[in-house]
């Protein structure tokens, strides 16, 4: 297992967001999580690399383990934690910097000086983000010259950098079109020969479509963990059957 | 009957609009004209004329050499172009030195005759008389009666507008005493300023912050004399006795006043710029393995330039305009100033001390409206150059 949850609970303050979620997840997979708006997925996918630790008044229990050591273990040096576990975000945010630096922060960030070989990452995770093409000729213009499909491939490409094992994705394609969703999708199961893939999404169809497990959340609790054709085909609970059956939601 | 409303709202405000602008323009203009009329006023007090010995062939004379010459710092003819001969001065007031009683008449009426006579007799002799007491015919020769140059007003190193027979209007130690005090004042806010700033955002508590902020805005609000009294108390003492100084009164009591004047709008604009860059940002910086305090270097304050720079601006032009609190601790001293621990006359400093005694329409008068036009220009530069810079930064946020 690439990585266990053990038992989770969370609380924002005294709201019980996340209930008693134990789950394994096996290297080079992709699992989607599903669910209805406020259910706690993306609650439960900043856990992994401790983005809920910004939120003050919060309490965790339970234990998530990645390469079977503790998240939230406290030697744990929370940077160094994150550079293992990339992310990216809902709504494309690049940094207002030249389109080569934000691919490179990451990297220069992490202490990283060798121009030589970042420019050899930047050129290889642009690549690999098939926006290589697009960009190589305007590396140093304005990140947010592009467009947002664009961007956001930019911002799969940043998180790439710095060569995760772990990449959470946040409703990585909500704010795109068909075309652009469908190349980062495309992108997903590229990177899926990489690494482990967690991805948020409220898209059924690109669920069953990218994914090899899908979890189903409700109301902070886990109601169904299996394989995507399971969960789309013989959903074994009611309330997964609907969901995916769009009967709420 | 809505559309009605409208069209009222809408006339209001671009009268509102078109008043105000007029209103500024017209200031605008008025100090120009006023100030220009400066080069228009005579070297030599208006109604004066400097008259010389017929046999003299020095013809004009610049202000600084005139005020040298009255002065007595230069004393003979050669050292400013005439033949080698001492000089004498005369003024109004000597002609009981050199006349009787009864020469000059009982009402005065012989007064002229006898300084043209005088003039004539004495060949290195240069009178400060009024034009119309000297008879026309008068056996003397005129200096050139010409008006105030653009460089002995830009390139003077004097400012002495009192001084008679030729006041002299150089404003360069002026200017560099505006510049010069601006300059350490933002040297000393600056690092503190964005320190507490960024303390502010990134790194206090809540609390912390909801006790600071409000401290910090009241700070603003206080007058400038109590901050001028603050440094003539405090600072200007502690300087005397930390620099061992003649007087505390200095160039740098002038800067940190304002550097502490100038703190709390710096502070708040610049805070308020970086609490504003999208917490989007900072997560994906955190994300990629960022420490707190790299996000902070390489985004947050990145991204917020433009706000931390019009906050620098809006203390600049707190500071070059300034007046109170410079006045009261500066010492005033129109000299060029060649240290900070001197004391020097600002801009501002010197309108406010010398507005109520020139005499309106005087050329002192128009020389200090000339200082406003001055002022006036340096923060637009300032403020033009900032809008400059920050418009350079090719990755503006949305
Ligand atoms: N910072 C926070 N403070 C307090 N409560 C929060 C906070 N963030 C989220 N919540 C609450 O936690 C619950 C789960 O939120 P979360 O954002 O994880 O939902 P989600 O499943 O990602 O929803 P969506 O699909 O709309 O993104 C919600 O009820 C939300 O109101
Ligand atoms: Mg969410």
């Amino acid at each position: 297992m690439k990585i266990e949850v053990k038992d989770i609970d969370f609380y924002y303050g005294s709201f019980h967001a996340l209930k008693n979620i134990s789950m394994g997840i096996e290297q080079n997979k992709v699992v989607a999580f599903i669910g209805p708006s406020g259910c706690g997925k993306s609650t439960f996918l900043r856990l992994f690399n401790r983005m809920n630790d910004l939120i003050p008044d919060t309490r965790l229990t339970g234990q998530i383990l990645i390469d079977g050591k503790d998240v939230y273990a406290p030697k744990v040096e929370v940077d160094v934690l994150r550079k293992e576990i990339g992310m990216v975000f809902q709504r494309p945010n690049p940094f207002p910097m030249s389109i080569f630096e934000n691919v490179a922060y990451g990297l220069r960030v992490n202490g990283v000086k060798d121009k030589v070989f970042i420019a050899q990452r930047v050129e290889e995770t642009l690549r690999g983000a098939a926006l290589w093409d697009e960009v190589k000729d305007k590396l140093k213009a304005s990140a947010y010259a592009l467009s947002g499909g664009q961007q956001q491939r930019l911002c799969i490409a940043r998180a790439m950098a710095v060569s995760p094992s772990v990449l959470l994705m946040d409703e990585p394609a909500s704010a795109l079109d068909p075309i652009s969703t469908a190349k980062v999708e495309e992108l997903i199961r590229e990177l899926r020969k990489e690494l482990t893939i967690i991805i948020v999404t409220h898209n059924m169809q690109q669920a069953a479509r990218v994914s090899d497990k899908t979890a189903f959340f409700y109301m902070g609790e886990m109601v169904e963990y299996d394989d995507t054709k399971v969960i789309f085909t013989h959903p074994r609970k009611t309330e997964t059957q609907n969901y995916i059956t769009g009967r709420f939601g | 009957m809505k559309k009605f409303f409208e069209a009222i709202v809408r006339g209001v405000l671009t009268c509102s609009g078109f008043v105000t602008s007029l209103v500024i323009l017209l200031i605008i203009g008025f100090l120009f004209t006023e100030g220009a009329g400066l080069f228009n006023e005579p070297m030599v007090e208006e109604g004066y004329v400097l008259a010389l010995n017929k046999e003299n062939d020095v013809s004009s004379l610049t202000a600084e050499q005139i005020k040298a010459v009255f002065d007595e710092d230069i004393v003979n003819w050669k050292e400013i172009g005439g033949r080698d001969m001492p000089i004498t001065t005369f003024r109004l007031e000597d002609v009981e030195r050199y006349f009787t009683v009864e020469e000059l008449g009982s009402e005065y009426e012989h007064v002229g005759m006898c300084i043209a006579s005088l003039i004539a007799r004495s060949p290195g002799m240069i009178a400060f008389v009024p034009q119309s007491m000297l008879p026309a015919d008068a056996e003397v020769r005129y200096i050139d009666d010409s008006t105030i140059s653009l460089s002995e007003v830009f390139a003077g190193t004097e400012w002495f507008p009192t001084a008679t027979p030729a006041p002299l209007f150089g404003i360069v130690p002026l200017l560099a005493g505006t510049l010069w005090v601006s300059l350490f004042a933002i040297l000393f806010a600056l690092p503190f300023g964005l320190s507490v700033a960024v303390y502010m955002s990134e790194v206090a508590s809540e609390r912390m912050r909801s006790v600071l902020k409000p401290v910090i805005e009241l700070l603003n609000g206080i007058p400038s004399v109590v901050y001028g009294f603050f440094g003539l108390i405090v600072i200007v003492p502690l300087l005397q006795q930390g620099f061992n100084l003649p007087v505390g009164e200095s160039g740098l009591a002038g800067s940190i006043v304002l550097a502490i004047m100038a703190l709390p709008t710096m502070i708040t604009v610049a805070e308020d710029a970086m609490r504003s860059c999208p917490r989007s940002l900072r997560e994906a910086s955190l994300a990629l393995g960022a420490t707190r305090w790299q996000t902070i270097c390489k985004v947050v304050i990145p991204s917020s330039m433009s706000g931390i720079t019009s906050g620098i601006v809006l203390g600049i032009g707190r500071a070059v305009g300034e007046t109170m609190a410079v006045l009261m601790v500066t010492g005033n001293a129109a000299i060029i100033p060649t240290s900070i621990v001197e004391p020097l006359r600002t801009i501002p400093a010197t309108i406010a001390a010398e507005l109520g005694e020139a005499p309106a329409g005087g050329a002192h008068y128009q020389a200090l409206f000339l200082l406003g036009v001055i002022l006036f220009f340096i923060t637009l530069v300032i403020n033009m150059s900032v809008e400059y810079i920050s418009s350079r930064n090719k990755y503006k946020l949305r």
